[in-house]
């Protein structure tokens, strides 16, 4: 190092620091050409999905609407047995004369209602006669609703009038509350979410499995030809890669349904009698039919590209040394493969795991995944919180599924088309 | 593929099998494609093939459904945002995405592999998680229900197809090219437009492709983003399947099938382009 | 293919607004309705007289009803609404009023009187549900079944709907609690009176699940009210629930071999609600005073077969535009039809609608 510490640059400086500088900034410069793209996606996309993962647990809408009864409410011990004293139903007069006022009980009532069935109705009805209410308030409350005598509502008011909630989290993996206030799993007849996790999971690692199956001869048929036929062929497999999801979902529709082309086919051929019309859509068969043939491609293309390399003396040695070709598919061929299963089972599973369209267009009831369930909660259901939830834990699984596909497979060796 | 001529009987069933394996895997693929061409003429609303149509009575077929396409105004007004959009998006992406790849295919770029990660998860996230959110804070900066909303969306989801086929082409870059062009006395300005651009132009431009198709083909965002007013070709396809279905849909669907296979062959030029030009040799 | 000619008219209409947005002094409402039929509807009977007499205002349509309590909600939350006035139905108008997402209404001054000088309270009546919500129409969910897929036998009650012996395959419900639940309960024998009280138990809830579980797996179930026609023209159900407009467009426009079944059918209320904070709020309520009179409510009924919410309408109910036929024996509140009808217990579903989604969609994941 003595010889290195003894160089200098031109200008005076030494070498080792002048090296360092330069290879810093060519560091910034490489890192300025990503920058434009990076705050892009940051302002467009990365932003906007945490604004909304927030509202899984975020929670000020109560004490926002009705501060002075969540302040009072502190003092309250709800495993006292006891209701709430005068100072909390005063507390709460005044907050419902100013939240009728400016016409949002309404909000909180449905808030709360998410959590047990009457809230809503219980605010709307006290807040159209808080005008009204004249003290002592205990006994106006519980004039107007006799709901305001049950503890249990007065327990879950209390909890969620705290600025951050874990009802949804709780919801969405199927928990809830007990009459008590103790967190326990919900009776067998509510419990949805779990079990659309799990169908999803399943439904995603079928349609995986499907497609290694189907994309193994394919792949190895298309490596093993020469360029002209495999480029020819590649162009089968191309083509429903390039065209839009919603026609070749459009297509499943019409060759699916039960007056459609496959089940027109399997009467002709006697196969079903006209009355015995297979049901193939608006179920999991339909999703997991669509979808297979949808994925198919993004396990082809890798497969195919891995199998490219494998080169053809490997076989040929395993045979000339007394192997069977079915031992020497098995234990030369098929291991080498292994990295390209991996890479297009990853990319379908994690493509599978969030797909929304085809499953609600041809997925029937059984076969819709967590996604809808999620579309269904921001649109229909306005639980939003509840839909944050969902999408923190789905975003959860694919990014997981995302770091495993960058250490097997590494992204910068994904490849398109 | 024949089997090789030492094969036992066995082995040739057992090879001819394979074949029709495969033939029936192709024919999985390609079938749902082919089938909607001939469905898009017929000549009743639905989805099936009718008696005339397979006796090939002309009566059967009519191309109705193309002329209600091309008079319908909420079609005509989607394939108008659908274009508008996309072609906004498209720039966008490939702008950003092109210079973003440059980077990264820096030998000095830190933090290489995890910055390529960044850059690339749009396409990983669900849509609807991302359409959620963007829908929920697009409302918040006045974005939603606007032109300039989907079309920012939009590009964010297709510049990782961007980034890949860009760096995917610069993996085989000679930068001792650029070295020559300097020692040659061609400024950087210069040496970027001269050598770098030609180079790396087939990956831009099937880049851009993606990005295209990635907007043209979306549907999600546009539901949630987007309104009446920005409605696209494939807003337009899934209200209808939903809605009302008609073979105006399929009619819809074949034009899009002919497109993708136009830019299918473009994508495939480019690619042999750009690797002849790089010297890889396939 | 359904409402073409009707689709091609908004299409053309929608195309005019999207075209002329350049011209300069005009106001510019925006309405969202539920497009199809039901916009035509109201583009002819609503918006085209009115802008001929107003041509300072512009009124463009977007069919985004559907989606239109959630856009909504996340356009007040952002300080930000685009919507001049929206189209919904009466739970969700309930729903905005409640979350001070809609405007209220001081009906006799905003409205006009009925032409005898009935106060508009009065006209409309107990269908006022909601101090934010302006009823249009009274419309009906009901059954409509394949005449020739049914035989001899057709359904002629909700207990045959529940019936697979009497009429095996598949029917068409609509994907969610609201409504079934009754159908369950008055198909099992429960007076039409206590079906709330009786769903308000353990019990009587299981014995609505109970008694759906006996069609379960012979159910389709829809979301969108086009659906149903369409599965009904495809063969792909026998029967099935739907609105009642719906279905007399596939009988009497595209001829569908298609009859009704009136029985219990179930009445709802459709109509608008002013979004808080719209655009243009005072050229809303000189548009709303001339949309909702009496006149206009029955011209709506002459391209669509919804009742007119105004008492005083129903006596001017006259003929479909293009075919030509009575409308009155179409209504669903036509006492022929309405022997049998259920109103929803808005509050009720109000209060219990979240918790019964749930155990719904639990039941149908089942």
């Amino acid at each position: 190092m003595s010889t290195a510490e003894a160089l200098v640059t031109a200008d005076g400086t030494p070498l080792k620091v002048s090296l360092a500088r330069a290879t810093r900034r060519s560091k910034i410069r490489a890192l300025m050409l990503v920058v434009p793209l990076f705050v892009f996606i940051l302002i467009t996309f990365f932003i906007p999905i945490g604004d909304m993962l927030l509202r899984s647990f975020q929670n000020e809408l109560v004490g926002d609407i009705l501060p002075k009864t969540v302040k009072a409410l502190e003092n309250w011990d709800e495993s006292s047995g006891e209701l709430p004293d005068e100072t909390v139903f005063t507390a709460m007069a005044e907050d419902f004369k100013v939240a009728a006022e400016n016409k949002t009980i309404g909000k909180v009532g449905l808030r709360l209602n998410y959590e047990k069935s009457g809230f809503s109705s219980l605010f709307r009805k006290s807040g159209r006669r808080a005008k009204k209410l004249e003290p002592p308030y205990k006994e106006a409350f519980l004039e107007i609703d006799k709901k305001w005598n049950d503890l249990e509502y007065w327990r879950i008011f209390k909890r969620e009038s705290a600025k951050f909630t874990k009802s949804y989290y709780l919801a969405a993996l199927d928990v809830g509350y007990d009459e008590a206030g103790n967190i326990a799993m919900k009776p067998e007849e509510k419990q949805i979410y779990l079990n659309l996790f799990l169908r999803t999971l399943k439904l995603s690692l079928l349609i995986t499995a499907l497609c290694i199956i189907l994309a193994y001869p394919v792949s190895y048929l298309l490596s093993t030809l020469p360029a002209n036929k495999s480029n020819l062929l590649l162009i089968l497999v191309l083509l429903p890669f390039w065209t839009s999801l919603l026609v070749r979902t459009t297509s499943w529709i019409a060759l699916l349904q039960q007056e459609g082309v496959l089940n027109d086919l399997f009467v002709w051929l006697g196969i079903v009698s006209d009355d015995g019309r297979l049901a193939m859509i608006h179920n999991q068969t339909g999703t997991i039919i669509a979808m297979t043939h949808i994925l198919l491609p993004f396990m082809i293309l890798p497969l195919y590209s891995v199998m490219k390399t494998i080169p053809p003396s490997y076989m040929r040695a395993a045979r000339s040394l007394g192997a069977t070709p079915l031992t020497a598919f098995v234990r030369v061929y098929m291991p080498n493969t292994v990295a390209g299963i991996g890479a297009g089972s990853i990319l379908v599973f994690i493509l599978a795991i969030g797909y929304y369209i085809t499953p609600a267009l041809v997925g029937g009831t059984e076969g819709t995944l967590i996604s809808n369930l999620i579309a269904y909660h921001l649109s229909t259901s306005l639980n939003w919180g509840l839909a944050a939830a969902l999408g923190t834990i789905l975003l959860g699984l694919v990014l997981f599924l995302y770091l495993m596909y960058d250490k097997i497979v590494g992204i910068d060796n994904m490849k398109l088309g | 593929m024949a089997a090789p001529s030492y094969a036992t009987p066995l082995e040739k069933v057992w090879h001819y099998a394979f074949l029709v394996i495969c033939g029936l895997i192709f024919f999985f693929l390609i079938a749902p494609i082919i089938v909607i061409i001939p469905l898009s003429f017929n000549a009743v609303p639905f989805f099936t093939f009718t008696p005339e149509m397979l006796s090939l009575d002309p009566a059967g077929y009519s191309t109705k459904w193309y002329q209600d396409f091309f008079t319908n105004l909420n079609w005509q007004g989607a394939v108008k945002n659908s274009f508008i959009i996309a072609f906004f998006a498209t720039i966008i992406s490939t702008t950003l995405g092109t210079i973003a790849a440059l980077g990264l295919s820096r030998a000095e770029m830190p933090f290489k592999s995890l910055i390529m990660a960044i850059l690339i998860s749009p396409m990983i996230v669900p849509l609807i998680i991302s359409a959620a959110g963007m829908y929920f804070f697009y409302t918040k900066i006045n974005l939603a229900a606007t032109h300039l909303g989907v079309i920012l969306a939009h590009a964010a989801l297709g510049t990782p197809f961007v980034v890949i086929t860009v760096t995917a082409t610069l993996v085989g870059f000679d930068r001792s090219l650029i070295r020559a062009a300097a020692n040659l006395g061609a400024s950087p300005t210069r040496t970027f437009f001269k050598v770098i651009v030609p180079l790396i132009l087939p990956g831009v431009i099937s880049g851009a492709l993606f990005a295209f198709i990635t907007s043209f083909d979306e549907v999600v965002v546009v539901l949630f983003v987007g309104s009446f007013e920005q409605r696209t070709i494939p807003w337009q396809m899934f209200s209808g399947i939903r809605e009302q279905i008609s073979p105006t849909i399929l009619a819809v669907a074949t034009l899009l099938v002919c497109i993708s296979i136009l830019l299918l062959f473009s994508v495939e030029l480019l690619r042999r382009r750009g690797e002849r030009l790089r010297g890889i040799k396939n | 293919m359904f409402h073409k000619k009707t689709l091609a008219t908004i299409t053309i209409s929608a195309a005019l607004a999207a075209t002329s947005f350049s011209a300069s002094a005009e106001t510019e409402m925006v309405v969202v309705s539920w497009g199809g039929a039901y916009t035509n509807s109201q583009q002819k009977a609503y918006h085209e007289p009115y802008m001929a007499e107003n041509s300072d205002i512009k009124i463009i349509n977007d069919d985004s009803a559907a989606e239109a309590v959630a856009k909504l909600r996340a356009m007040n939350e952002a300080g930000n609404v685009t919507w001049s006035l929206v189209d919904a139905v009466a739970s969700d108008a309930i729903r905005l009023c409640d979350e001070g997402l809609a405007e209220e209404i001081d009906f006799d001054t905003v409205l006009a009187a009925a032409p005898d000088g009935t106060p508009a309270t009065e006209d409309f009546g107990e269908l006022i549900v909601s101090d934010c919500f302006i009823p249009q129409i009274v419309y009906s969910t009901t059954f409509g079944y394949r005449t020739d897929l049914v035989g001899d036998n057709p359904p002629a009650s909700i207990a045959d709907v529940f019936d697979l012996e009497k009429i095996p395959g598949k029917r068409a419900l609509e994907k969610r609690p609201i409504g079934n639940l009754e159908w369950a309960l008055l198909a099992d024998g429960v007076p039409v009176e206590e079906v709330y009280d009786t769903l308000e138990t353990e019990e009587g809830l299981d014995r609505a699940f109970a008694k759906l579980d006996t069609i379960k797996d012979q159910v389709i179930w829809w979301e969108k009210g086009a659906q149903t026609p369409q599965l009904l023209a495809d063969g792909e159900v026998v029967m099935g629930s739907t609105y009642n407009g719906r279905l007399f467009s596939v009988i009497e426009e595209e001829k569908q071999p298609i009859a009704m079944m009136w029985d219990w059918q179930v009445f709802d209320l459709d109509g608008w609600i002013v979004p808080k904070g719209a655009p243009h709020m005072e050229e809303v309520m000189k548009y709303l005073k001339f949309a909702t009179d009496t006149q206009r409510l029955a011209d709506q009924a002459k391209y669509i077969s919804y009742g007119p919410a105004r008492a005083s309408s129903a006596p001017m109910v006259g003929q479909h535009a293009d075919l030509g036929i009575d409308m009155a024996p179409h209504m669903p509140t036509n006492p022929e039809n309405a022997k049998n009808t259920l109103l929803y217990n808005y509050e009720w579903w109000a209060d219990n609608r979240d918790d019964l989604d749930e155990r719904f969609q639990a039941w149908l994941a089942q």
